[in-house]
């Protein structure tokens, strides 16, 4: 008797029961709140923002919550919840040399103006298992120090001072967005740095990394990296003045590359930038190393075929929720097309049976003539 | 369950239309009107020149890519309050993700919802075309996985579009070509290749070779919605659709060589079956509503039983 794949409706609506039922977990440990999700797995957070391309804190927790810690899931819930918000307008673009760093290093000045700040980093912390976490001991309060007040310069500008690292101009035109009009090349920079900063991490770190590696070689350093929170602000028209909406935590990574110039531009050193929501610093370095060997072309610099150097390949790529949708997607019933790859294959397969049979026959009446021929 | 029952009958009686519980929470059919509107000039860009895709500012939507979402935004585009939706996937409406998709859209749009190819004006479809022949003023939307005919012979979209453009498709027929040098045939069983009205090189999604002439001069309007790649095209009614071939090697329509084992149809496209641990296997209809419309007019298959005829 034929058992059937019916009740596909009853079948979702119990396996959504199952899935709440296993998020829960164990009913005698304690619920997990949002809250403690956005002040203890911050740097989740921070990705889920990132990645997912809206800062709410609370929402990236939610979605963490809810996707039980499958941090694509949990950026796929908030790109589907943004698509749905209406736009009231364009921020003005952020200055993040008015940034309250709370982190600020240079790889390549021993010390610059607004000094180095190390800040909260798994930096110099040795990997260890710190079993007393097992316990939930309390914390230390961390020594504290008087702020520096007043913008931070950044540390790229005195290499421009002298002309040693190429100017960026100042420019204000408006950028396309990537979440509202369809991804056309060859995109400029602004596009590739947007589709970057909300690229999944591990693909522009693995892209980053094979830059360093020798695939489209760049020979980064970071000229300075540094993080902390910025005021954002907006422009109303009704009021003619723009007001502070808010602040909002930002990473931003400026590599120093060398070059050794090219058939237009003399040797200086060139810029490759990364610029993330939150605390992101590995995505951020990785986004500037990326944005730089992206940028071979306008350098006048040679296409070693790398990765890296692809915008086709690294834009239409780095986007996780695109790539796991897609990927998933073949767990879908797919038996129609199975069907017609079975009927294809048993007609090949049946006519080269025929053609070897027919093979076969002529050889050995060929080989008996032969013989017939020899005796 | 005996073998009559078909197996991937829907929970929504025939004939009878589901019943309405709106989430009043999201926009009619979940996409805010501007974005519905982009996807309307996206559309009717599409229809003007049929085969060509149009880019289109695809949105996330609260299902993966690769699911539907290009075809789901199109629906949404379409979709008014007296619409009647239909959704099929792989021929039936009751595959799990044709379930999700139809509750979608009961949940956000409140249309009303059917399983008859007939009685639907909206019907969206992944990877089959309805059986039954469809009729001016339906709207037949496919999901589309990869929109590129050319894709899987370049793959730089900025090639395939100048590719395009220069009317360039002498590597597809190479491609058809070696199919035949190395197979004696074509070997591309589904998502084969169509020319529409003699100019654009169309994939026709991932429908089986079978479902290609049902392509050309339909009365309806076919719609073809990619979201993850961005790309809408279309084909307006009685529009010309010509599955590529050779004079010496003419495009074939095939399908399993049996009968339905439930409805006896010997001209509908049929499901594979493993029935027992021996391998033996049942053949039986992939489009549901035309197999059971059939049993209920009391037609029989080998392994069916006569059903009561149903006035």
């Amino acid at each position: 008797m034929y058992v059937a794949v019916k009740g596909g409706e009853r079948a979702i609506d119990a396996a959504h029961a199952w899935l709440a039922e296993e998020r829960r977990g164990d009913l005698s440990v304690d619920e997990l709140s949002t809250r403690q999700i956005e002040e203890q797995l911050t740097l989740a957070v921070n990705r889920v923002m990132a990645e997912g391309s809206l800062y709410d804190r609370e929402l990236a927790a939610l979605a963490i919550k809810q996707s039980r810690g499958d941090l694509i899931e949990a950026i796929f819930l908030i790109r589907a919840y943004r698509t749905t918000l209406p736009r009231f307008g364009s921020s003005r673009p952020v200055d993040t040399g008015e940034m309250a760093c709370i982190r600020r290093i240079s790889a390549t000045f021993k010390d610059a103006p607004g000094g180095q700040v190390l800040g909260p980093t798994f930096d110099y912390t040795h990997r260890l298992l710190d079993f007393k976490l097992l316990a939930e001991g309390d914390v230390a309060p961390a020594p504290v120090a008087q702020a520096t007040p007043g913008p931070v310069p950044h540390i790229t500008e005195f290499l421009n001072k002298d002309g040693l690292i190429e100017d960026q101009p100042h420019d204000d035109t408006q950028p396309n967005d990537l979440t509202r009009e369809p991804l056309e090349l060859p995109a400029d920079r602004a596009l590739r740095l947007q589709a970057l900063t909300r690229g999944d991490e591990g693909f522009v770190l693995g892209m980053a990394y094979s830059t360093q590696r020798g695939y489209g070689r760049t020979h980064a350093f970071v000229g300075e990296l540094r993080i902390g929170l910025c005021p954002v602000s907006l422009d109303i028209p009704e009021l003619g003045f723009a007001i502070e909406l808010g602040e909002v935590e930002l990473t931003e990574c400026e590599t120093v590359n060398q070059f050794k110039g090219s058939k237009t531009e003399p040797p200086q050193f060139t810029r490759g930038y990364g610029l993330v929501f939150g605390q992101s610093e590995r995505k951020a370095i990785s986004m500037s190393l990326v944005d730089r060997a992206l940028r071979w072309r306008e350098l006048g610099e040679d296409n070693v075929g790398a990765p890296a150097q692809d915008a086709e390949f690294v834009l239409y790529h780095c986007d996780n929720i695109q790539a796991t949708g897609f990927l998933e997607h073949i767990k879908l019933p797919h038996y129609v097309d199975f069907q017609a790859e079975l009927e294809l294959i048993r007609r090949l397969r049946a006519e080269a049976t025929a053609n070897a049979t027919a093979n076969a026959t002529a050889t050995a009446l060929a080989s008996t003539d032969m013989n017939e021929a020899a005796e | 369950m005996s073998a009559q029952t078909h197996p991937a009958s829907g929970q929504i009686a025939q004939g009878q239309i589901a019943p309405i519980h709106t989430d009043q929470a999201y926009n009619f059919a979940y996409l805010d009107e501007e974005t519905k509107r982009m996807i309307r000039r996206a559309l009717l860009k599409g229809l003007a020149v049929p085969g060509y895709q149009v880019p289109f500012a695809s949105r996330e939507m609260p299902m993966p890519y690769g699911w539907g979402t290009g075809g789901v935004q199109v629906t949404a585009a379409c979709l008014t309050p007296d619409d009647v939706l239909k959704v099929i996937d792989q021929g039936a409406d009751d595959t799990t993700n044709a379930v999700s998709i139809r509750k979608f859209f009961q949940r956000t749009a409140g249309v009303a919802t059917t399983e008859q190819t007939t009685v639907a004006t909206v019907i969206q479809t992944r990877h089959r075309i309805p059986e039954t022949d469809l009729s001016e003023g339906q709207i037949l939307v496919y999901q589309v996985p990869i929109p590129e005919p050319l894709r899987f012979l370049e793959p730089r979209e900025t090639e395939t579009r100048k590719m395009h453009s220069l009317e360039e498709y002498g590597l597809m027929h190479v491609r058809l070509y070696e199919d035949i040098a190395r197979h004696g045939q074509i070997a591309t069983s589904y998502a084969y290749p169509v020319k529409v009205e003699g100019r654009y090189v169309m994939d026709p999604s991932p429908i089986p070779k079978f479902d290609n002439p049902k392509l050309s001069q339909n009365a309806a309007i076919q719609l073809f919605g990619a979201g993850r790649e961005q790309r809408i095209y279309a084909l307006p009614p009685y529009t010309d659709v010509v599955s590529l071939d050779f004079e010496d090697h003419p495009f074939q329509a095939s399908k399993a060589d049996h009968a339905c084992d439930l409805c006896g149809s010997n001209t509908a496209y049929l499901d594979e079956v493993i029935i027992d641990d021996a391998g033996g296997r049942m053949f039986v209809c992939s489009d549901t509503d035309y197999c059971s419309t059939r049993r209920a007019q009391g037609h029989v298959g080998r392994l069916g039983t006569a059903q009561e005829h149903v006035a």
